[in-house]
């Protein structure tokens, strides 16, 4: 075994793998650009190199920057985690060449999975399943008519140029192929002077389903189960879980020895993912493998019991494979979330500052690999696991030079739907504060009875949010339990006050027990009967809630019990009353007594300012371009100006056609959020 | 005798209508609560105590005694917030648009007098359109009656003004002798002349709300401390604001039970300050992590940005909080930012409310604006504040405090008991940069030199030990450990005496 290694990465993945070296008794090795001095995974290692200024392509992906750092520290090995180097074959190649091992698979692996053509026809011949095809120019309607139906329908017509939905035409019928032949054909030649045509299986409710292998140099392999990964916003990956809610044992096997084999035929040695397609009858295709350790291979872990960075050390040593596919069982299931700095309310923007707050659910072994990474048999029966992935830390700065990922939170339980409340309650456990962040987005999604009962797609987040995230409202019954739990809240507030310095003898308040709940537009009369375990809150129709907790005033989170069950909710301060966000809403809520709820109701309802004849800035930035003067008539979709954030050019357009009338910002500013840029009239 | 008795009860229904239910119901069409529904939301329930409910005005001119309600347009009496006493008036718009008169000037005056006898806070609801024109000079005495006993009330008990509708002309000049002006959004405005004149006068044509809301005094002239979305909220948050403090100058300020350790580790501060030092951080994440239960009470929010003040907590007892803000204008002094910190400075120290200083401050800021409007005699306000108040001072240098600046904010010189500083501050004359340019002006074409200089002259001052050695800073304190440390000497502190010599009163450059 290896006495030193280092990790080529940064992040939530560094600290990942360096957690695993520590348990094999591996020292560790750190590498960091100026954005990262403070950085977790540098704080973590035993020892850290530095490599740089922040961008990537200046410290985390110059080979020879890496090379010099192995060089100083004496590592042996290296882990390149994924993105940066890890599926680089020129790296892999200096490595050889230095010596050093790599944790990953041999060179030419990575090169033949690198080339998308190659990889496809590397699978073909390996006897994988790849999307049904016919990749020479088709002459004419007749020929286009012939060749779907040798793939069968349904068939997507697509030009060879196209790109954004253009040329693309998708048939079902000989028919519809005539004519989606001869339209795609048209269209292509008037947007892109180039009518090539290609036809391929059209695969109907796609989901992105992935097999985790792994493979030593010893000609083993075998495969750990499968990966859900079809909650994605424009390919990003959301939500992932294994096992996926689709597949049957028999599909399972299917793809997992089809996996195997490819991972074979190229001669593989280390953990490495393929992923395919999968359409609504099981039919599933290959699209390519990860020759690297997968984002979301915690999932895997948590069901299977096994360390994936501990296999793949062990490979890169030399080791053979502890376990035969006989020895993987796939126990219970497991929910990943990542949580990306990314404001969903402002179309998922990147965000960044400073983590005022971060204090991540306590993490909770149990399963799997409750038993220190080793496999554990059957699952504890009513356990659930909670493991947190994370690269950052409270009082750390998210920058603008890597990807926003923060975190990856992770729940396991013995069933899916165990699993899925778990991870409820711990993102409303999760609190963030300084930055914008997706929880709120993701707590949405766990509450969608459409990802609930798993029919979920590709195009999940695409469908159920076509308009972007507009925040959640929340079901009566939830409501009442929230109405409830700040009413108890608000009544320990209010003891408290009383029993300040100065009061007249004989003339304290006494605080009622009636009061109005005012939330999400809804108003609730409640009586609260209060005693040393907790609080009775009663409701108009007679109806009660039993509310218990150890909250107090101030805390930013209440963990309460409501009618029995478990309510987390993040409690700030507004102008009398609270702030409450729990599953994904984000609610103002005042509790009155009904003499205040009554004059309350008398003031006038004030609308947020109009902001339309407005165009803000959207996140902080700079303002490197304004394409507009005043007096211009812009139309809808015209560029406006463009701002710089984290590194990103983004173009504001105009919502609507108008005339600017007056531009408050010049190339060279830098704006906060919410600024003005311009107005129109 | 039933008779008699419910001839009383007739007569006090009569003066609880006010203006009577049309006017009533117009106010509230206006988005404004009543005077008697706002003293309700004042108060704890059933705790207010009405004085002078059948006062009349004793106008004979222009018909006025055809009309004469009871209460006469303001309402008057004490209670409680949370159990301790204060006194309050809220004037009545429904009753003669709650114009001022002799009577209504007298019922105020009776409360007023009664507050600093007895040692209890006045608040009041103003929504009045004025003088009440036809007494004449009666409503003017009325109003120099009220006047007088502001002055003589300043400083011995809290006085809050919350402005709840028009307040103009000679109206003004009470509340502005308060301690605390907050106002209502959209429905409530101050001037000294309304916008007719000022149109006829000066040809400006402006709005009421422009001229005097709540965002021209909150943002632009400083004249309201704080200002509320409705009624309601108002009131509520004045509930609030009366909880920290004291209700004389003779008593401690009030302390209530507490659910947080005051041993509290804050981690997060150890990487508050950028490690540029030109980085602005924002410094009301350090109030928020100091006070008990993260909870600040923010005076002066939207004004001179550059400076925090504000009330938190420390084991439950009220501490006045004093911070630059590197956020805006790098957290200098300026006039604005030098005047708002020294009215708070002193308002703590009338009442015996302990000052938490947190410091980052690259000095005045420069300027002819700054000359010609007087900085020297605004920022000497401050220092005087500082410099006068006898309460327990403790000051946290988080990152700069260079030149006069430094002795202005709550130095060591100045009577400061605790000075603190993180191992992040710089304490110096001013930036090694400049200074260098000063000490070593023979080299200034030599860029190699001076960067050289420079360093030299970081290493020496950019640091807290300089002043350590001298004693000028007690003690050098991790940042994580803040709220201890600080809680710790204010905890240390409870029983300072500290006696300025005798005099008939100070001469602060006003």
């Amino acid at each position: 075994m290896f006495n030193k290694i280092l990790i080529a990465n940064r992040g939530e993945i560094a600290c990942r793998v360096i957690k695993t070296a520590r348990k094999l008794g591996i020292a560790t090795v750190a590498v960091y650009s100026d954005a990262d001095r403070e950085a977790l995974h540098v704080e973590m290692a035993d020892e850290a190199i530095h490599i740089g200024p922040p961008p990537a392509n200046q410290s985390y992906i110059v080979i020879d920057k890496i090379m010099a750092a192995i060089k100083e520290s004496g590592a042996e090995a290296v882990h390149p985690g994924y993105g940066f180097l890890s599926e680089n074959a020129k790296f892999a190649e200096a490595l050889d060449a230095a010596g050093v091992a790599f944790v990953g698979p041999p060179v030419k692996a990575i090169e033949a999975m690198g080339d998308k053509i190659t990889s496809k026809k590397i699978a073909q011949e390996a006897g994988v399943s790849t999307v049904p095809g016919y990749m020479g120019l088709i002459a004419d309607a007749d020929e286009a008519v012939k060749i779907s139906n040798e793939i069968g329908y349904p068939v997507m017509i697509k030009a060879s140029a196209g790109g954004g939905g253009k040329g693309m035409r998708i048939a079902w019928n000989d028919t519809e192929a005539r004519e989606g032949f001869e339209s795609s054909k048209n269209e292509a030649a008037n947007s892109f002077g180039d009518d090539r045509i290609f036809i391929e299986k059209f695969v109907t409710q796609p989901r992105h389903i992935e097999i985790q292998v792994l493979c030593d140099k010893h000609g083993n392999g075998i495969y750990l189960g499968e990966r859900e990964c079809s909650i994605q916003r424009r390919n990003q990956k959301v939500v992932e879980e294994a096992p996926s809610p689709f597949l049957d044992e028999a599909t399972r096997k299917a793809m997992g020895e089809q996996a195997v084999a490819l991972a074979k035929a190229v001669g593989y040695a280390s953990a490495g993912t393929v992923e395919f397609i999968v359409d609504g009858d099981k039919n599933f295709y290959f699209l390519e493998m990860n020759t690297r350790l997968q984002v979301e291979h915690p999932v895997t872990e948590l069901i299977t019991g096994v360390d994936l960075v501990e296999q793949m050390i062990r490979v890169a040593a030399g080791h053979e494979l502890e376990m035969t596919q006989d020895d993987v069982k796939l126990t219970g299931w497991a929910i990943e979330n990542r949580l990306y700095a990314e404001d969903p309310y402002r179309n998922f923007l990147p965000s960044i500052g400073r983590l005022t707050r971060y204090r991540p659910p306590s993490e909770v072994a149990a399963g799997p690999l409750s038993d220190n990474g080793k496999w554990n048999g059957e699952a504890p029966v009513d356990s659930t696991a909670v493991r947190n992935d994370t690269g950052v830390f409270e009082g750390g700065e998210i920058s603008m030079y890597y990807d926003p990922m923060i975190a990856k939170l992770c729940t396991w339980g013995p069933t899916r739907d165990a699993a899925i409340e778990e991870m409820r309650v711990a993102l409303d456990s999760f609190e963030v504060e300084g930055i914008g962040h997706n929880l709120p987005f993701l707590s949405a999604v766990m509450d969608h009875p459409r990802f609930i009962s798993g029919e979920i797609t590709t195009a999940f987040i695409a469908e159920e949010y076509p308009e972007g995230f507009e925040g959640v409202t929340l079901p009566e019954a939830e409501l009442k339990r929230i109405a409830a739990a700040t009413t108890a809240m608000h009544y320990v507030g209010e003891i408290r006050r009383t029993r300040i310095s100065g009061r007249m003898d004989n003339h304290e308040r006494t605080v009622g027990s009636n009061w109005v709940v005012n939330l999400q537009g809804e108003s609730y009369p409640v009586t609260i009967a209060a005693d040393p375990a907790g609080s009775t809150v009663t409701f108009e129709d007679g109806a009660t809630l039993r509310v218990e907790s150890d909250w107090t005033p101030g805390q930013p989170l209440a963990r309460l019990t409501v009618g029995g069950a478990p309510l987390v909710l993040k409690v700030g301060k507004i102008s009398g009353g609270f702030r409450i966000r729990t599953r994904g809403a984000d609610l103002k809520v005042h509790v009155r007594t009904p003499r205040q709820a009554e004059l309350a109701a008398l003031m006038p309802e004030k609308l947020p300012p109009d902001t339309s004849k407005l165009l803000l800035c959207p996140m902080p930035g700079l303002i490197v371009k304004v394409n507009v003067e005043v007096g211009d008539e812009v139309q809808e979709g015209q560029a406006l100006c463009t701002v710089e954030a984290m590194k990103m050019e983004n173009i504001l357009r105009a919502e609507r056609k108008g005339i600017v009338s007056k531009i408050n910002a010049a190339p060279g500013d830098s704006l906060a959020v919410d600024e003005v840029i311009m107005e129109f009239e | 005798m039933k008779d008699i008795l419910s001839e009383l009860e007739d007569r006090r229904a009569d003066a609880r209508l006010g203006g009577g239910q049309r006017r009533i119901d117009a106010q509230h069409a206006r988005g404004k609560l009543t005077a008697r529904e706002r003293i309700e939301l004042l108060l704890d329930d059933g705790s207010f105590e009405e004085f002078d409910m059948f006062v009349a005005h004793r106008c004979t001119d222009f018909g006025m005694e055809e009309q004469r309600p009871y209460g006469d347009g303001v309402i008057t009496g004490w209670g409680t917030i949370n159990g301790r006493q204060v006194y309050v008036f809220s004037q009545d718009f429904t009753v003669f648009g709650g114009s001022l008169s002799e009577t209504h000037a007298q019922k105020i005056c009776k409360i007023m007098d009664m507050a600093v006898q007895n040692g209890a806070p006045v608040i009041g609801l103003n929504d009045s359109g004025g003088a009440r024109i036809q007494e004449g000079v009666a409503s003017l005495a009325g109003y120099a009656e009220v006047f007088q006993r502001n002055i003589m009330a300043s400083g011995v008990v809290p006085q809050i003004s919350v402005i709840m509708g028009p307040c103009a002309g000679g109206a003004v000049y009470s509340p502005a002798m308060t301690d605390f002006i907050f106002m209502v959004k959209d429905s409530s405005y101050m001037f000294v002349t309304g916008p007719d004149v000022v149109k006829t006068v000066t040809n400006e044509v402006v709005t009421a709300e422009e001229l005097g809301g709540a965002s021209t005094h909150t943002r632009k002239s400083s004249v309201a401390d704080g200002a509320f979305e409705n009624d309601v909220e108002a009131l509520a948050e004045v509930r609030r604001l009366v909880d920290f403090l004291p209700l004389n100058n003779r008593e401690k300020p009030p302390v209530r039970p507490f659910f947080d350790d005051p041993s509290r580790v804050e981690s997060s501060l150890d990487t508050l300050i950028p490690a540029n030092a030109n980085t602005p951080y924002d410094m009301k994440e350090l109030i928020l992590k100091i006070a008990d239960e993260g909870d600040f009470y923010e005076i002066q929010e939207d004004y001179a940005k550059n400076i925090i003040t504000g009330f938190i907590r420390l084991e439950g007892q009220t501490v006045g909080v004093v911070a630059n803000q590197p956020m805006v204008l790098a957290g200098c002094l300026d006039i604005d930012s030098s005047r708002k910190a020294a009215r708070f400075v002193r308002f703590c120290d009338c009442f015996e409310i302990p000052i938490l200083t947190l410091v980052d401050v690259p000095g005045f800021l420069p300027g002819t604006g700054q000359e010609y409007g007087g900085v020297i005699k605004h920022g000497a306000k401050l220092l005087f504040a500082y410099g006068e108040a006898t309460v327990p001072k403790v000051t946290v240098i988080t990152r700069k405090a260079y030149g006069g600046a430094y002795d202005v904010m709550s130095s060591k010189h100045i009577r400061g008991d605790f000075n603190y500083a993180w191992p992040t501050a710089e304490i110096a004359v001013m930036g090694a940069k400049g200074a260098t340019e000063i000490i070593h002006r023979a080299d200034l074409g030599d860029a190699e030199k001076i960067a050289k200089h420079t360093k030299d002259y970081e290493d020496r001052f950019a640091n807290p030990f300089v002043a350590a050695e001298r004693g000028f800073i007690d003690e050098v304190i991790m940042p994580h450990s803040t709220r201890r440390r600080v809680s710790k000497a204010f905890a240390s502190l409870r029983n300072k005496k500290l006696k300025n010599p005798w005099k008939k009163h100070d001469n602060i450059p006003l």
